[in-house]
């Protein structure tokens, strides 16, 4: 009985914690590329757009052992990517993740991501006031060849 | 003194009217780089540029845990050879590794021909993949990760192009591969 309350509990906890994340934090078009046989990682793209100023600060992903913020920018022809432990989210404005910018890499892929496939995504959202919620996000697979820049 | 010069001055023009053919990428024929290299092939073949004559080479420097412009390329040349059709056969596309710690013989076989089966994955030891970025002018550096496995290599992306004759002459930037058909159909033709 009590270990059935228990499970109540936690499942109220987190409708609640997604519900008030998804009235601050708009999420649109969020993909992941393709990927081949041995391919540990992919990236995943979206755009994002929070009510309120806050930082995405962490993602989650049951399709990958971690899953992290980096940024990729070509500088001249060479392609340099950095880690990004915080991505502030300005109020009100959108906030890019696309190929050759900001993208969450999934690192450690338990199984190759197939075009149509659906990859859930728990992004982790501080407020100013350090309060830490969890939107929910499904990105949808597309081609491995999906374009690099801007579609 | 003056019919030399004469002479030297028409050939100079014949030179120039003799120009070769135009390409889409950038033409980098006469290069004194990017001439050779010594690296193992995915199946453990040792492999140089001299076992491909005969054929267009197309080489790119990569990793296989680059989640974005390493499978793009490949997928792009991928497309350019389906486009060529039969004379996609006379392209040979190389991927080679500038992380050949993580990078192994046996991941290279899994990953390099799952894009197009004839493609091939080069490797070499640390000194040999060190020099062979020298000779393409390849930069490639380790970026550090979360976890001490988990680092990201910056590296020079673009395609070198070499012809039938082993001859380095077109350079495609990232993003640009796609459009090699054409280029490519004109090297094969001895362009």
């Amino acid at each position: 009985m009590m270990g059935f309350r228990g499970i109540l509990i936690l499942v109220c906890a987190t409708a609640a914690a997604s519900v008030s994340a998804w009235a601050q934090v708009e999420v649109k078009s969020a993909w992941a590329r393709g990927t081949v046989a041995a391919q540990k990682t992919t990236g995943v793209y979206m755009q994002l757009k929070s009510a309120k100023d806050g930082s995405l600060v962490g993602v989650e992903s049951p399709v990958a052992g971690m899953a992290e913020v980096h940024h990729m920018r070509m500088d001249k022809n060479v392609m340099r990517m950095s880690a990004v432990p915080r991505l502030e989210l300005p109020a009100g404005r959108t906030v890019e993740l696309k190929p050759g910018g900001y993208h969450v890499m999934l690192i450690d892929l338990k199984k190759p991501l197939k075009k149509g496939d659906s990859v859930p995504l728990k992004l982790k959202i501080e407020d100013r006031d350090k309060t830490v919620s969890t939107v929910e996000v499904n990105a949808e697979v597309r081609d491995a060849a999906a374009p690099a820049h801007q579609r | 003194m003056r019919l030399l010069a004469a002479v030297f001055a028409a050939l100079l023009i014949a030179g120039c009217g003799a120009s070769g053919p135009t390409f889409k990428n950038a033409d980098i024929t006469g290069a004194e780089w990017g001439r050779e290299f010594s690296l193992t092939d995915h199946t453990g073949k040792p492999r140089t540029l001299a076992d491909f004559r005969g054929k267009v080479v197309v080489v790119f420097f990569g990793y296989v845990r680059c989640p974005d412009v390493c499978p793009t390329t490949l997928a792009e040349l991928k497309s350019v050879v389906e486009q060529l059709g039969e004379d996609g056969k006379r392209v040979q596309v190389l991927f080679v590794t500038v992380d050949p710690e993580r990078d192994t013989r046996e991941l290279l076989a899994q990953y390099v021909p799952a894009f197009q089966p004839d493609f091939l994955g080069l490797y070499g030891d640390q000194e040999q993949t060190a020099r062979t970025a020298k000779e393409f002018k390849v930069f490639y550096q380790k970026v550090p990760g979360s976890r001490p496995d988990n680092y990201s290599v910056d590296h020079t992306t673009g395609s070198y192009v070499f012809d039938p004759k082993g001859r380095i002459r077109l350079f495609a930037r990232h993003g640009q591969a796609g459009t090699l058909a054409a280029d490519i159909r004109t090297l094969l033709k001895g362009g």
